[in-house]
């Protein structure tokens, strides 16, 4: 595998040799339906490369424990491994504090954990919370059970008509009630990239917290959590090459150090009588029980990965691609297209409708010439109701795609509309 | 099943239906609005209004075409033997399904066969409210919890 050079300029013309990136994903091999795979929904999970793979199957075969209470050989290096990848996270994200990074289930759990342990002291009656029109459930529904509970209210930054937000409107929604700042980076559906740093300086001016719901960004764009000054910063590892079931939740270790606890039980006490507790340090305190130890060390061989692979080539390489893929999609007449037309502003998500096939309709033809792409409301109903649809098709890239893959989904979608006896010009 | 799409079978709206009912599927955005005129306990005309998917609007036309001049009985039979189809199970021997057996494959997409009952349950739930004495029932048709 070719590492990207240094440079900035170097970046930009992007020698990666993405053939053999790819050659490091087993699954890219298979067949489905007798076609090549070609897997567009990285939005929704990632593909792992076989280092992630082995590391879960070699901590199995050497070095499985339970971590942080063990004496023995074994416990120790998995404690040490599990602790390893915690400093390995923090550096990645910009070299914040480890104590301020907690391993979770995923993305959501992250946000859930936010709403539970500071929400719930520090969010009352009348108090705001500001979220945008474009959310994901995951960082909607958390904040809709919060206020309900505590008389809150929540407000909504609108879009723009070209899918980006309404930074004037935001402007005059944060005012001296909004408690909570909470704002995806990147939009799952739109592929928008919002402008998380200016929202973060309103957020700050206003005296609220701001969390930034990283899902979509932290495995595609570079990362500088202390750059961003944000309270929380919350992803998951199975949409950066990793396993599932590992959310991470950064948060300033001072604040975390103020919250209640999420979750009871071993791990995330100090002591315990029979009626009463006292909790463990930070981030400990966050991760009662055994955790999901044996994906989150095989997580930090995804980091590895993608170290290697550098992410401004990363980035470099999505935005190119993204470029191509709208150049190409808009030659078909008969597909809406959303999201900013910029590739700068946004991400290698590529929402897109036929007003007469149905998403469903072409996401099973397109997997029948073995393309996977997504179709649905992208768990963000509000935002497809704004858009005016019940539903649209999604195309995701990551490090692994290339033209070939977006030349067999123009290819495909031309394909579905002969199909279904429509024009196709 | 891309003739029925096409071209769907049953559009021609009824004059004065006995009974009415809409169905969707808030998950993906499939509606229906099924318009049913009875005659002595047997289908007399049927009208099928579908905005969805190919799978939801091929079966309620093949359902219009189907089911005129059809007791409740064999709605009940054919919609059981549909359903049976769509989950790989054994079919009644004594049903045929006609156009509806186009839609076989659709038991290897578990996730549309609720959008291939769509149609069907909608209907059923208006011939159970009429058999009630009402001319529609009080909610839309669901086929949510369909897999």
């Amino acid at each position: 595998m070719n590492a990207a050079p240094a440079s900035a300029a170097a970046s930009r013309r992007s020698t990666l040799d993405i053939a053999a990136i790819r050659a490091g994903f087993p699954i890219l091999a298979r067949k489905v339906h007798g076609r090549r795979l070609v897997y567009l929904d990285n939005a929704a999970t990632t593909q792992k490369p076989e280092s992630v793979i082995a590391a879960l199957a070699g901590y199995y075969r050497t070095s499985n424990a339970n971590i942080h209470r063990g004496i023995h050989t074994l416990a120790q290096e998995a404690t040490a491994a599990y602790e390893a990848t915690r400093e390995r996270v923090a550096r990645f994200i910009g070299g914040v504090d480890p104590h301020g990074v907690v391993f979770t289930r995923n993305a959501t759990e992250a946000i859930n954990l936010v709403a539970h342990a500071w929400g719930r002291r520090n969010i009352g009656p009348g108090d705001e919370i500001l979220l945008t029109e474009m959310e994901h459930h995951s960082n909607l529904v958390p904040w809709i059970i919060l206020a309900r509970e505590k008389g809150a209210v929540l407000k909504h930054v609108p879009l723009r008509p070209d899918q980006t937000l309404d930074m004037e409107s935001f402007g005059l929604l944060i005012g001296p009630r909004t408690k909570l700042v909470s704002v995806m980076w990147v939009s799952n559906a739109l592929g928008t990239i919002n402008p998380v740093a200016e929202i973060g300086a309103a957020a700050r001016r206003a005296g609220a917290v701001f969390l930034v719901d990283g899902a979509q960004a932290v495995p595609h764009l570079p990362v500088d959590a202390k750059a961003l000054g944000c309270d929380f910063l919350a992803f998951s590892a199975h949409k950066m090459m990793g396993p599932t079931g590992v959310g991470v939740l950064y948060g300033r270790p001072a604040l975390l150090k103020d919250m209640d606890p999420f979750l009871g039980g071993g791990e995330m006490i100090r002591e315990v009588r029979l009626d009463g507790a006292s909790w463990n340090d930070v981030p400990w305190k966050f991760e009662a029980g055994t955790p999901n130890i044996a994906d989150v060390i095989a997580f930090s061989a995804a980091i590895d990965s993608i170290e290697r692979i550098g992410m401004d080539a990363i980035r470099s390489h999505e935005r190119e691609l993204t470029r191509y893929a709208l150049k190409r999609m808009k030659e078909l007449k008969f597909l809406t297209l959303f999201g900013p037309d910029d590739p700068e502003k946004r991400s290698g998500v590529v929402s897109f409708a036929d007003p007469e096939i149905h998403p469903h309709d072409i996401s099973t033809v397109l997997d029948q010439c073995g393309i996977a792409i997504r179709a649905g409301h992208h768990c963000a109903q509000p935002l497809m109701r704004r858009l005016g649809q019940m539903a649209t098709a999604r195309a995701s890239f990551y490090i692994y795609n290339d033209r070939d893959d977006v030349d067999a989904l123009v290819a495909a979608l031309v394909e579905a509309r002969k199909y279904f006896g429509l024009p196709v010009s | 099943m891309l003739d029925h799409y096409r071209a769907p079978r049953g559009k021609k709206l009824l004059a004065a239906p006995d009974v009415e009912n809409q169905g969707m599927n808030p998950v993906c955005g499939d509606e229906v609005k099924v318009a049913v005129k009875l005659d002595g306990g047997r289908i007399a005309g049927i009208s099928i209004m579908s905005r969805g998917c190919a799978i939801s609007v091929a079966s309620g036309s093949m359902l219009a075409e189907m089911l005129v001049g059809k007791s409740r009985q064999d709605v009940e039979r054919l919609q059981g033997a549909f359903r049976a189809l769509l989950h790989g199970e054994k079919l009644p021997a004594d049903v045929d399904l006609g156009d509806l057996e186009a839609l076989e494959g659709v038991k290897k997409l578990p996730v549309r066969v609720k959008c291939a009952l769509l149609p069907w349950m909608t209907l059923g739930d208006a011939l159970k409210a009429w058999e009630r004495g009402s001319n529609n029932p009080a909610a839309p048709s669901t086929t949510e919890h369909e897999e």
